[in-house]
């Protein structure tokens, strides 16, 4: 048996775009690229996640409306960020999952999840965490809390959707179309603070405008959202590089014992056939 | 340094948060491999 076959059914490849997709659907081959890529993504995610913070909590500025609690800054700006970056990942996958049948996206969704719930939980506690000496309040029923929190109980719904079926291939086909569905609140969480009145700050940094944050505190935030950024990458390719090892385990051992049972049943067969001889 | 007990709280919840991620994260890859090399070995190629 070709490594490739292996883990799943074998996948037509389609014509157009999604060809590209599946040159690296063959996880046997993912796991050669993955396991090659993956020290070069979390040692530098450890070292600038590291420097990040660590220039952040003891050599940045403080802040002189907000003192020292702009330092919770540079944990909960990255994992904002990757909260909706990872909704944004699990959205594609799960896209890439339904139109093109890639048969690595249902994985690395399934992956994706936890890692992204976790970033979310992180954004929420820090906020909280940041809120309370700011706003005198753990916590307010603003529009981009609020759509955070929406953001948190999707990722936990797909989480346990895609768990809740027998069939796995099942479990990921209504959790991608939840993702697509949720993926509606992402737009809702960037211009939240534009949209309503809210007592969060609007945007500091902007892809069309000059960033309105001294450079001292614009660096360390910029390194550790880079770091957190690879790491939260290493964390998902080591998680889908076991999601697909698990899988081939699973199928090994499937057909190991088909062919014992083949194998069993060939010699009742041959016994019965000699007693009636 | 002002506001130092929600700081460390907010830098400790990362702390728990990233290491229980990157621990079983590199336990389940390590644990299959060494499983799935068990049966297949061309799995340690």
């Amino acid at each position: 048996m070709d490594a490739s076959t292996a883990f799943a059914p074998p996948v037509k490849p389609p014509s157009g775009g999604g060809r590209n997709l599946h040159r690296f659907a063959n996880p046997g081959r993912f796991l050669r690229l993955s396991g090659r890529v993956l020290p070069f993504v979390a040692l530098p995610g450890l070292v600038l996640t590291l420097a990040g913070l660590v220039w952040g909590l003891l050599f940045a500025p403080a802040d002189w409306q907000q003192g020292d609690a702009v330092r919770i800054m540079y944990v909960h700006v990255p994992a904002a960020w990757l909260a909706s970056a990872g909704y944004a990942a699990l959205a594609a996958c799960s896209l890439s999952s339904l139109v093109w049948r890639h048969p690595l996206a249902d994985l690395a969704a399934l992956e994706i999840g936890p890692v992204g719930a976790g970033a979310t939980a992180l954004c929420l506690a820090t906020g909280s965490l940041w809120g309370k000496p700011m706003w005198g309040a753990w916590w307010v029923w603003d529009a981009r809390l609020t759509s955070v929190l929406v953001l948190f109980f999707l990722y936990l719904g797909h989480i346990a959707l895609t768990r809740a079926f027998d069939d796995p291939a099942r479990g990921a086909r209504a959790g991608a179309i939840l993702a697509l569905v949720g993926a509606v609140d992402l737009p809702i969480i960037k211009f939240s603070v534009d949209w309503w009145n809210t007592l969060h700050q609007p945007a500091t940094i902007t892809l069309t405008g000059a960033p309105t944050m001294y450079l001292g505190m614009l660096w360390p935030l910029f390194l550790s959202a880079l770091g957190m950024t690879l790491g939260f990458v290493a964390i998902v390719l080591a998680r889908t590089r076991a999601a697909v090892m698990e899988r081939r385990l699973r199928t090994l051992l499937a057909t190991r014992a088909r062919q014992e049972a083949g194998q069993e049943a060939g010699q009742e067969a041959g016994q019965e056939a000699g007693g009636i001889a | 340094m002002t506001h130092l007990t929600y700081i460390i709280a907010a830098y400790g919840v990362f702390a728990v948060i990233a290491v229980w991620f990157s621990a079983t994260s590199w336990t389940r890859m390590t644990h299959a491999r060494k499983r799935l090399a068990a049966i297949d070995p061309r799995a340690s190629r």
